[in-house]
């Protein structure tokens, strides 16, 4: 038996277990990813900033922590942040040319949390601008492209983080879901990734989208990393009072627990004439394994499911065009030249600097909740909202897990929906309900359709991430599809660790 | 056409904690600029409001000061516009659900009666930054200090028909949230804002004019001038067959007008929806009666006992129960011995009179309810006449010691010696033969009058010590007898 380990597709859990028998050094993982990023990223384009001294650093200080015995299952691990996540001294850009320029003086909190456990940042990655899109192609810095097949999108939000733990870039990242920002393009990159129970994850520091749905998450090669990393991230915040005062459980005990008896609940409008039979298939084949795990399937309903999406996308950008009103040219971030006066500094400042999808949503926003239309839509939706929430309770009544895709196809061609905002928005009905409810999301790979992958989507309890975990970790036990590898034409990897 | 003017009070008050509402920056005032402003005030990416739980408890005891509806669940709302001062581009205050409901607030007025203001809601927010004009030439500079101060926005129903009854409400204002210790109720450092609802309706008339607003007015003096100008204005045009404006004005005290700010202000659509960045509060009754059993005893209590315990008039005794410290010394200077009316009128005369003179309040006068007691046992058992008593009034603010050492030192003993005052009396008679004359020749009436030059002489030769009343008695015995 071999315990050489392939540094491009290891597992952060495989990587601890090096570290702590000191088969490598973190300072030789960072180096190496490092050098992969330089190699790879200007295909990709998945990274948009590298801080390369400084993750040095941060290695060799977690070498030296690891050495005196003081090391956390994290300690010396690299990682990639988000670009939404602020990152005392590194500029925090939300893809946007209105942050371009904007260094935060602070780290959010799940950036403190990671950096006290001992990982090492190795950059910021790629997104669409502010968090808007499911495809990566409204970033400020150039859209991110699917290591799997450069024609391709990675899916957004967190398409960068996607692609770069697909490309090898890292083993782990952070990433944000507001619709479905890290399960979609988790699926559309063949990675694993997790959005926890709104409130499990402190938003402080998170720059915010629609603060009622944002929620951070881990974005992974395994189950086991989610768990790993959830560990870390999770905790109530005395800087968010959103977060949720509730026990942290290890979300890594009890993982390879037997899933005997699990209700699994497959919501009919998720399997529908909609769904593409590739899809479909992939998502049976990865149900027929849950099975044989000794789940039980359940056919249950979702009835509000495609209300969701206009729920959805008159909350989102009503929150957003209140969260996005702070970037005015006057305190920090872009600023027109020369302004004429004060409107004409907020006119330009803000047209220059916000995208059109940005914009898009600004608008949509602020007339959702205009005097006159507020009723109709904002309070509306905030009914329609509670009625999605019931509807998952009622479902929960009757099963433990929902089970569906995470998105209703495999990653599709630059451009090919960017003309067409309705398209993208179909992107995350698979998605958003999710948020809208509150719950945790989990995205697993089930495979490939012609050489992309697809995600299996399994959807908890509110603040029963174990159990979710516990139902792909099982899944991952038994089968490979985490394991797949996109074909990169660079394969770095060296044998670190050796023959046995 | 005779006019009622009908006006609605809106105050902002700021609530006197130590940090701001959503963020632990300090809320002193004075500071140089934006050094008390952390990130969550400067409105920085990803940064969260922290619900200041001292604000609520404040707003709590306010509601309870007023007899309101505390709400058991309320929420905060976001309030979007865009201004430099306004960090965030929008403000979080309470718009849907505020913490306080409908309340009575019962105004002592000057003719002793109680005019009961009935308050509609109190909700909390946070207060702006300052826009500063002078500090460069061409620029605007942002000063962001005091962005984040807790305020509490209480609103009246529009029950004020006069100037004195707002300024009236706005003082029996001052002094219950000073006595609740929740705001200092400084008005000339903006801890104490009036938003004045102005309009006028024919006599009779049960619905209400177009109004106006009148923004930031900050003294009392103020808020009588710009209601006087505004009703004046309002009619005015009225008269001349005009129509109100629905709009916000400003009262410039220099010019004593009220002009109109941009109109772009009134047109504003301020988009509210609830902010979900922080839970509702939900406050139980548990939480009220813990906050309700601390409270002090509040002025309109306190304002009640005095009448009946010290059988004072309504007016003194709401005058004298204006503050805490006021009431305070009264009770001190009661405890001495001293009688109530005596020491309340001299409270509320003398003593406040050279308060003001000298721009003291009660807590640094120069006299302690002690000394105004021992002063008012002086004149209770006659050892002082009132115009002997100023005097050493005069003396006691002077710092000359207490009321009998300025009487020995000044020799101000009222003489009240029959023996020693006939002596004086009978001198007088003897050096004025004409004047005796003249008074015996005269009727009632007019010895009534002509008494007067005696007394004023009398005076004059005991230096002003004689006691009034006996001599009066000595002189007319006298005069009548010859």
């Amino acid at each position: 038996m071999t315990d050489a380990i392939d540094f491009d597709s290891a597992t952060a859990t495989e990587l601890s277990q090096q570290l702590a028998e000191g088969k490598c050094s973190s300072r030789e993982l960072t180096e190496y990813y490092l050098k992969r990023i330089d190699t790879l990223n200007p295909a990709i384009n998945a990274v948009i900033t590298v801080c390369a001294d400084e993750a040095i650093a941060v290695a060799e200080a977690a070498d030296r922590r690891r050495a005196s015995g003081d090391a956390t299952p994290l300690t010396g691990i690299p990682l990639l942040h988000k670009d939404i996540f602020c990152t005392q001294g590194v500029r925090t850009s939300c893809a946007s040319k209105m942050l371009d320029n904007f260094v935060p003086p602070y780290d959010a909190t799940v950036v403190s949390k990671l950096n006290a456990a001992g990982t090492v940042t190795l950059g910021k990655t790629n997104m669409d601008e502010f968090a808007m899109g499911s495809s990566n192609e409204t970033s400020f810095y150039g859209a991110t492209r699917n290591p799997w097949d450069t024609e391709c999108i990675p899916g957004g939000s967190s398409g960068g983080s996607a692609a770069a733990i697909a490309a090898g870039f890292a083993p782990l990242s952070t990433g944000t879901d507001t619709g479905g920002s890290i399960r979609q393009p988790a699926s559309l990159c063949g990675i694993t990734g997790l959005k926890p129970t709104y409130g499990r994850v402190s938003r402080r520091g998170i720059i915010a989208f629609a603060s009622s749905l944002d929620q951070a998450g881990p974005m992974t090669r395994s189950v086991e990393d989610c768990a790993l990393m959830l560990n870390a991230m999770a905790g109530v915040d005395a800087g968010d009072s959103t977060s949720a005062d509730i026990e942290v459980p290890d979300f890594r005990a009890g993982l390879a627990d037997d899933i005997k008896g699990l209700r699994i609940g497959l919501p009919k409008e998720y399997f529908s004439d909609d769904l593409s039979p590739d899809v479909a298939a992939r998502i049976q084949a990865a149900l027929a394994e849950l099975e044989a795990e000794g789940a039980i399937l359940v056919d249950i309903e979702l009835p509000h499911t495609r209300q969701g999406i206009a729920t959805y996308y008159v909350i989102a950008p009503a929150e957003a065009s209140a969260n996005l009103s702070r970037y005015d040219g006057v305190r920090f971030g872009h600023r027109c030249e020369n302004p004429a006066d004060l409107q004409n500094l907020y006119v330009r400042s803000r047209s220059e600097g916000f995208g059109e999808e940005v914009q898009r949503r600004i608008l949509v926003g602020t007339y959702a909740l205009s005097s006159g239309f507020y009723d109709a839509y904002f309070k509306k939706a905030q009914q329609v909202r509670r009625i999605i929430h019931q509807d998952f309770k009622n479902a929960f009544d009757k099963v433990d897990v929902i089970a569906g895709p995470a998105a209703p196809g495999t990653a599709y061609k630059l451009g090919a929906k960017a003309a067409d905002p309705l398209a993208m928005y179909m992107e995350d009905v698979y998605t958003l309900s999710v948020n809208l409810a509150g719950l945790p999301g989990l995205s697993i790979p089930a495979g490939l359709i012609n050489e992309l992958p697809i995600g299996l989507q399994l959807i908890g309890r509110a603040f029963d991430e174990s159990t979710l975990l516990r139902a792909g970790h099982r899944l991952q036990m038994r089968t490979d599809w985490h394991r797949a590898i996109p074909p990169l034409s660079t394969k770095t990897s060296p044998t670190l660790g050796g023959q046995a | 056409m005779r006019w009622e003017t009908v006006m609605g009070l809106e105050v902002h008050l700021q609530l006197a904690t130590q940090s701001k509402i959503f963020s632990g920056a300090s809320t002193r005032f004075g500071a140089e600029p934006n050094v008390q402003a952390c990130a969550i005030d400067l409105g920085m990416p990803g940064m969260l409001p922290v619900l200041n739980e001292q604000a609520v408890k404040f707003a709590v005891m306010f509601g309870l000061g007023v007899d309101a509806a505390i709400g058991k669940r309320s929420i905060f709302d976001r309030k979007n516009y865009f201004y430099p001062d306004s960090p965030k581009g929008y403000q979080i205050s309470q718009f849907f659900e505020p913490i306080v409901g409908e309340g009575v607030f019962d105004i002592p007025m000057a003719d002793g009666s109680l005019f009961p203001v009935r308050i509609t809601r109190a909700h909390l927010e946070e207060d702006a930054g300052k826009s500063v004009h002078d500090a460069y030439a061409g620029q605007t500079g942002i000063d962001l200090n005091r962005a984040g101060t807790p305020l509490l926005e209480i609103v009246t129903e529009p029950d004020f028909r006069t100037a004195e009854q707002a300024v009236a409400y706005l003082k029996a204002l001052h002094s219950l949230v000073t006595y609740l210790g929740i705001s200092d109720g400084n008005m000339a450092e903006g801890s104490m804002r009036c938003d004045i609802n102005i309009s006028l309706r024919p006599e009779g008339s049960e619905e209400y004019g177009t109004r106006t607003e009148i923004k930031n007015v900050n003294s009392f003096r103020f808020v009588e001038r710009a209601i006087a100008v505004e009703v004046e204005r309002q009619m005015d045009l009225l008269e001349d067959g005009g129509k109100i404006t629905q709009e916000t004005r400003l009262y410039d005290a220099d010019k004593n007008e009220t002009r109109s700010m941009r109109s772009k202000e009134v047109a504003n659509d301020y988009r509210y929806f609830p902010e979900p960045d922080l839970l509702p509060i939900v406050i139980t009754d548990d939480y009220i009666e813990a906050i309700r059993a601390t409270l002090p005893e509040l002025p309109g209590a306190k304002r009640q006992r005095f009448i009946a315990q010290y059988a004072l008039g309504e007016y003194d005794a709401a005058l004298l129960v204006s503050t805490q410290e006021m009431a305070r010394y009264f009770e001190a200077a009661v405890q001495q011995g001293a009688a109530a009316k005596l020491v309340a009128n001299w409270i509320l005369g003398d003593l406040s009179a050279a308060m003001n003179r000298d721009e003291l309040s009660i807590s640094d006068c120069p006299i302690s309810a002690e000394q105004l007691a021992g002063l008012v046992a002086r004149i209770a058992d006659n050892t002082l006449s009132s115009k002997l008593a100023k005097q050493v009034f005069e003396g006691l603010w002077a710092g000359e010691g207490s009321a009998d050492d300025i009487i020995e030192k000044r020799g101000l003993k009222q003489v009240s010696d029959s023996g020693a005052l006939e002596a004086l009396v009978a001198d007088v008679i003897a050096a004025n033969p004409d004047q005796v004359a003249q008074y015996r020749a005269a009727d009632d009436a007019k010895r009534k009058k002509l008494s007067g030059f005696f007394v004023g002489q009398i005076m004059k030769a005991s230096k002003g010590q004689a006691n009034p009343q006996l001599l009066n008695q000595l002189l007319l015995a006298k005069l009548n007898d010859g």
